[in-house]
């Protein structure tokens, strides 16, 4: 056993400012010091976060499969809902855009073009919400367990994407069986959606800090989404709506990060689209342009969203 | 461990303060009294959010105002929960944390292990502090297979690690073929079993233990009593919150009294503990 006594006078002496260590008696810092202890809280260098983060991988995949796992486990279709949904979401826009406003008309293959943009859309989507609610929803662990914060929006990000790759089975087979033809394009669709989900990693991760310590974000981010799918080009096709715009401001629309992402898709696995453009001389961003822009928001989105996050770490939790 | 073994530590258990005298290699011999823990004039207060009222509820202009405004919510207080802590723990302490409910006891443990920040004033640790809780990452509608190697993960163990302590795991847990089950189907006991059992399944520096021990039966207890004191033995110092004093007297050598914020008494459990009761 080791001395309660000695103890007792140590806690004394701490009721005692810190750094003012009366005489005779060391101050707790420089005890500290002397026994080589260090402060409990301390934001990890970057590169020290990065090896850190790179440890917990196993829980990063493990807790995201677990999440999708128990997810659909109440429900009697169980983990068919993972196909449903989106298939489910695909048809009502499908009514809504196609049969009634009656898009289709520059379109060929409007069901393809739509299911399409509707599951890369909501890939985007889905990683941001779930995002801005991997803080905030998760407290207990975060005041229960040690590890790096970011590993939280990036297991909901791989729990969409695991998601998504289940929804680009049933897209590829919704998109042959609509008559569109298998082509060595389709073989830099995982290049694509590494870059989208890239993007959404970063993006989740800057609004996992935002609903972190704005609680009414998770408020607001279902509007600010939907206004985001109307401009994104979903369920119209932006190069028809714009053309006779000012070449700024479909650039404008194009250069936006889920436009530019449901466009390279489209171009790799619709044949007909880039057809349908050309017939019309629609003028459009190539798809050399667009692998550049995706390449851009990757690349912005992941430095810019992991450094904002990180710079809070040892916040998070708080309250 | 061997049935002989295990029944002398039992016997340990129920007299801690003859140990000292008949097993003084029990202690660990390396750096007796080396500080592990030093909370330095601790301060923590951390913000909680009442109910809105009607007017605010629900109304997305007044919402937006906020965020542009950046307040918070207007109901936030903020708690004043640990006013001005300071002690120093040391290797082979056990330290039982004892005081009335809203006093500060949690609150103290999670900022020992790093989870708080501090207002004012500083911890200083030896490596890592752990908080046996490893509760919040299991999910209820797994198996609790899915939810041991969910838990091992959490608390930052390797895939060779999880293999390795997986059989013990469910063993000490004593659920048996509940295993394959959904954990929502356990009863309270089974699931604080395999809770503790996930929990304690890893080695750690210093400890706290947050009433882990306050479920169970008797059994179950007197396992995870002796669970700790072996932890205890391999760690240097371990930290335990609870409201019943008998586990606090059997297990630990110090005593520290938390009330509203503030160490009231700091000393060995019979002195503590008579002047608690009292």
């Amino acid at each position: 056993m080791s001395q309660p006594e000695s103890a007792v006078a140590d806690s004394r002496a701490g009721d005692r400012a810190s750094g003012s260590s009366p005489s005779g008696k060391e101050s707790l810092s420089a005890l500290a010091e002397r026994h080589g202890l260090r402060r409990a809280i301390a934001r990890p260098s970057l590169p020290a976060y990065l090896r850190q983060l790179w440890d917990r991988r196993h829980f990063v995949f493990t807790y995201a499969t677990s999440r999708n796992v128990s997810k659909y486990s109440d429900s009697a279709l169980g983990q068919l809902w993972q196909v449903l949904t989106p298939l489910l979401n695909a048809g009502v826009y499908f009514l809504m855009f196609g049969v009634i406003m009656g898009q289709k008309a520059d379109i060929t293959n409007y069901t393809a073009f739509l299911i399409t943009g509707v599951f890369v859309y909501s890939y985007t989507q889905r990683s941001i919400t779930g995002g801005a609610k991997s803080i905030s929803g998760n407290l207990s662990l975060i005041r229960a367990l040690h590890f790096p914060r970011a590993a939280l929006p990036l297991a909901y990000t791989i729990q969409e994407f695991q998601q998504l790759a289940i929804s680009m089975g049933v897209l590829a087979v919704i998109v042959l069986v609509t008559g569109e033809s298998l082509t060595w394009l389709w073989l830099l669709v995982p290049f694509a959606l590494l870059l989208q989900t890239i993007f959404n990693v970063g993006v989740s991760l800057l609004l996992a800090r935002v609903g972190a310590f704005v609680r009414d974000m998770n408020q607001l981010l279902p509007f600010i989404l939907r206004t985001w799918l109307y401009t994104s080009g979903v369920f119209y096709s932006i190069p028809a709506r714009m053309k006779d715009a000012p070449e700024w401001a479909r650039f404008l629309l194009e250069f936006n990060p889920p436009s530019v992402f449901i466009d390279l898709i489209r171009h790799l696995i619709l044949s007909t689209y880039p057809q349908d453009l050309a017939k019309h001389h629609f003028p459009h961003s190539s798809l050399p342009q667009l692998w550049l822009y995706a390449g851009f928001w990757a690349a912005v989105a992941l430095i810019g969203g992991f450094w904002y996050f990180w710079r809070a770490e040892e916040r998070y939790g708080r309250g | 461990m061997a049935v002989a073994e295990l029944t002398k530590e039992l016997s340990q258990m129920a007299h801690p303060n003859d140990e000292a005298a008949s097993q003084p290699a029990a202690e660990p011999v390396d750096a007796p009294g080396a500080p592990t823990v030093i909370v330095d004039g601790l301060h923590i207060v951390y913000r909680v959010y009442g109910a809105a009222s009607a007017a605010e509820k629900g109304n997305a202009a007044n919402a937006l105002m906020r965020i542009i405004r950046r307040q918070g919510r207007p109901q936030m207080k903020e708690v004043h929960a640990v006013k001005g802590v300071s002690f120093v723990a040391r290797h082979g302490d056990a330290i039982g944390i004892i005081g009335r409910n809203g006093s500060g006891k949690s609150t103290l443990l999670r900022a020992i292990a790093g989870l708080l920040p501090p207002h004012k004033g500083s911890v200083y640790t030896d490596g890592q502090p752990s908080l046996l809780g490893v509760n919040a990452a299991l999910m209820k509608e797994l198996t609790g297979e899915r939810n041991i190697v969910l838990g091992c993960y959490a608390m930052g163990m390797t895939p060779a690690q999880v293999r390795e302590r997986y059989d013990e795991i469910v063993e000490f847990s004593g659920i048996g073929e509940f295993v394959q089950f959904p954990m929502s189907t356990y009863s309270s006991g089974m699931g604080a079993r395999l809770r503790f059992a996930i929990a304690s399944a890893k080695v750690h520096n210093v400890l706290l233990i947050d009433e882990a021990l306050a479920t169970g039966d008797r059994d179950f207890k007197r396992k995870s009593q002796e669970r700790i004191h072996q932890m205890r033995e391999q760690a240097g110092t371990v930290f335990l919150v609870a409201h019943n004093l008998d586990v606090i007297e059997e297990t630990c050598n110090r005593v520290i009294w938390l009330h509203k914020g503030q160490i009231k008494m700091d000393g060995d459990p019979a002195t503590v503990l008579a002047a608690y009761n009292s």
